[in-house]
């Protein structure tokens, strides 16, 4: 059994205008999406701004409620879930985000940051919360003097460190990075990825690794789940889809992907085109006005998501589609 | 060698703060030749944007001063000019594309009326040649329907589109140096990567000597034929990119080229550069790298390398590259 399973995920955010909010448009945030996160592993969501990933994340954080599709939890849906049931839920999945220095309230005691899920939800004696609050920084590679600190006192790094071992303390099953590392220095990037590998080694928990650093993602994940203006047009084991894409659009980010080696790419594949509005997707293929081999259907019929090479692909390139 | 467009020559900026005084750009030298793209790399706080505001005289004052050094742009000192005279030169000779478009467009003005007004100001155009040579502008950045386009404001435009437009300003006159100061950051990857080569279009087109400004040394690697690498204000390897790449002189350039994930490549752990980016008030006597630096020996502690030559046209701020 999978650790989180969605299916048919979608998200229809209403665009309304005037006094009486009237509505005059729709916008498929995201269109009946299904994947799958196993327990102990890492799926990588890629895709360009507008495609769908934060509202992905948020989902799954239960932050929005989906239009329609389920979304299924060590086997039990999340809509038949009673508030205590979703208390349970949200104390199992948990969120780093991309800021660190947004997301630590500057008036609070590293300390108190830490501990604040612990107080919340277990009410430990203050000597317990102590030792678990040490735990957790040990954990993160801070050390015990940290405590007493406020955020300011310390650089970006460390900010994101302190934002992990808040997001561990309640031992999460599953942990959403929105853009863990963007934020920070390139010299520091690596030493939280390590981090994050290490723990998940260590503590077995399982990541949904949103970024727009295509290295990243492959090297951090174990499926990658490609999304183009709301709907996951590849999806597979990471390398397969990281060094043999087959999607089209799949192909032309991992060719914009930048080489660390001069003079290396001669394929490269420049998209033509901007990304379309989610409020007005194309019709069929909703990559057809940017793809270099649309053809006369892509602008007709919606292609299916499915198996080729391996892995899950939606082009009419390939004829299961 | 061919003259260099824009020469460099121990420039200091320094900040003066709470804190105490930051040599944010410390003894800075380069050079840079027409058609040729210089990258200047480094972390936030290295002091490579600080470099080129310093350029262009728009440090921020009265916290940033420039206070020794020379700028030369075709052999005549930038700091020694009068304001009047930098006002001249900026948009006309130098240009200068930043990473926000939003904060070099302003919202209330049309963008026709933005894209004219370098025309009108540096060349004296009006009437119909001036709509005439705008529509131009923006056809040759690549923006379809150009004539519709005037009269857009720049919220109607996506990201792409209004970095498109700060470049048909900056190459309005055209200048002899554009200085891009991370351009892309915060596009999405495939229109990145439209806009790069965009930026190559226009740069062999004017033959402009450019200089990019970048922390992503893909980027570096796709675009540039130089590089200097910033740490703490100073260059800390300086040479011809392929060098940089394949023989990084410099401990700390060879740390950050390891410490990036790369496609490809399966190995499970990255190799990270410990400690934490240097406090640029408190930086330690030495060579500032040397508290990070696996090679650190006790004369980094206690000594500032100068720079050696560690290749053709190579040079590295380390005492490894000390001569026998």
């Amino acid at each position: 059994m999978s650790l989180l399973e969605a299916t048919d995920l979608t998200k229809h955010f209403p665009v309304r205008r005037g006094v009486f909010g009237r509505e005059i448009g729709l916008v498929r945030a995201v269109d009946s999406i299904s994947f799958v996160i196993e327990a102990g592993q890492t799926l990588g969501l890629v895709g360009e701004s507008g495609c769908g990933k934060t509202t992905t994340s948020r989902l799954i954080l239960r932050i929005v409620a989906p239009t329609s599709g389920a979304i299924r939890f060590e086997g039990g849906a999340l809509d038949g879930l009673d508030r205590d049931g979703l208390r349970r839920y949200r104390r199992s999945v948990q969120a780093v985000f991309q800021d660190p220095y947004a997301s630590l309230d500057p008036r609070m005691r590293i300390g108190a940051i830490v501990g604040e899920p612990l107080v919340i939800n277990e009410r430990p004696s203050s000597s317990a919360l102590r030792t678990r609050v040490l735990a957790l920084l040990e954990l993160v590679g801070l050390p015990e003097r940290s405590l007493d600190l406020f955020p300011h006192e310390f650089s970006g790094g460390q900010r994101q460190r302190i934002a992990i071992a808040r997001a561990l303390a309640l031992s999460p099953k599953l942990v959403v990075l929105d853009e863990p590392v963007s934020a920070l220095d390139v010299s520091i990037r690596a030493q939280i990825l390590n981090l994050l590998r290490d723990l998940q080694r260590r503590l077995g928990v399982s990541y949904l690794f949103i970024s727009h650093d295509l290295a990243a993602v492959a090297h951090m994940s174990h499926a990658i789940a490609v999304m183009y203006l709301g709907k996951i047009v590849e999806q597979g084991a990471a390398a397969e889809v990281a060094l043999r894409p087959r999607h089209p659009y799949t192909q032309a980010l991992f060719s914009a992907a930048l080489p660390l080696q001069p003079g290396g790419r001669s394929d490269e594949i420049i998209l033509a085109g901007e990304i379309p509005s989610p409020l007005a997707p194309p019709p069929g293929c909703r990559f057809h006005p940017r793809c270099p081999h649309a053809m006369e259907r892509c602008a007709r019929d919606e292609p299916r998501l499915a198996p080729e090479s391996g892995r899950l692909v939606a082009c009419h390139l390939y004829p299961a589609a | 060698m061919t003259a260099a467009v824009i020469e460099v020559r121990d420039l200091r900026t320094h900040l003066v703060t709470r804190w105490g005084t930051i040599k944010a750009v410390d003894g800075v030298s380069f050079r840079v030749a027409e058609g040729e793209t210089l990258g200047l790399v480094g972390e936030s706080g290295s002091g490579k944007s600080m470099t080129c505001l310093s350029i262009l005289r728009l440090v921020p004052r009265p916290v940033a001063r420039i206070v020794g050094g020379a700028v030369l742009l075709d052999g005549e000192d930038l700091l020694q000019k009068s304001a009047r005279e930098m006002q001249r030169i900026r948009g006309k000779k130098v240009a200068m594309i930043l990473q926000d478009p939003m904060s070099s467009l302003n919202p209330v003005f049309s963008v026709g009326m933005q894209v004219r007004e370098p025309l009108t100001m540096h060349h004296g155009l009006t009437g119909r040649r001036l709509v005439q040579r705008a529509i131009e502008l923006l056809a040759s950045v690549g923006i379809s329907s150009p004539e519709t386009r005037l009269r857009a404001f720049p919220h109607q435009l996506s990201g792409g589109m209004r970095q498109r437009v700060v470049g048909a300003m900056a190459i309005a006159a055209p200048p002899r140096l554009l200085i891009a100061d991370e351009p892309t950051t915060s596009l999405d990857l495939t229109i990145q990567a439209q806009y790069l080569r965009l930026l190559k279009d226009l740069q062999a087109r004017h033959r402009l000597a450019m200089i990019f400004v970048t922390h992503n040394l893909g980027i570096v690697a796709k675009i540039c034929d130089r590089v200097a690498v910033m740490y703490a204000g100073r260059i800390v390897e300086a040479g011809p990119v392929a060098a940089i790449f394949s023989a990084p002189a410099h401990p700390y350039t060879r740390a950050l080229l390891e410490s990036v994930p790369r496609l490809g490549e399966t190995s499970d752990w990255l190799t990270p550069i410990e400690g934490q980016p240097p406090d640029l008030v408190a930086l330690p006597p030495g060579c500032a790298f040397a508290p990070r630096c696996p090679e650190a020996m006790d004369r980094c502690r206690a000594e500032a390398p100068p720079e050696f030559a560690a290749g053709a046209a190579h040079t590295s701020r380390c005492w490894l590259e000390a001569p026998p």
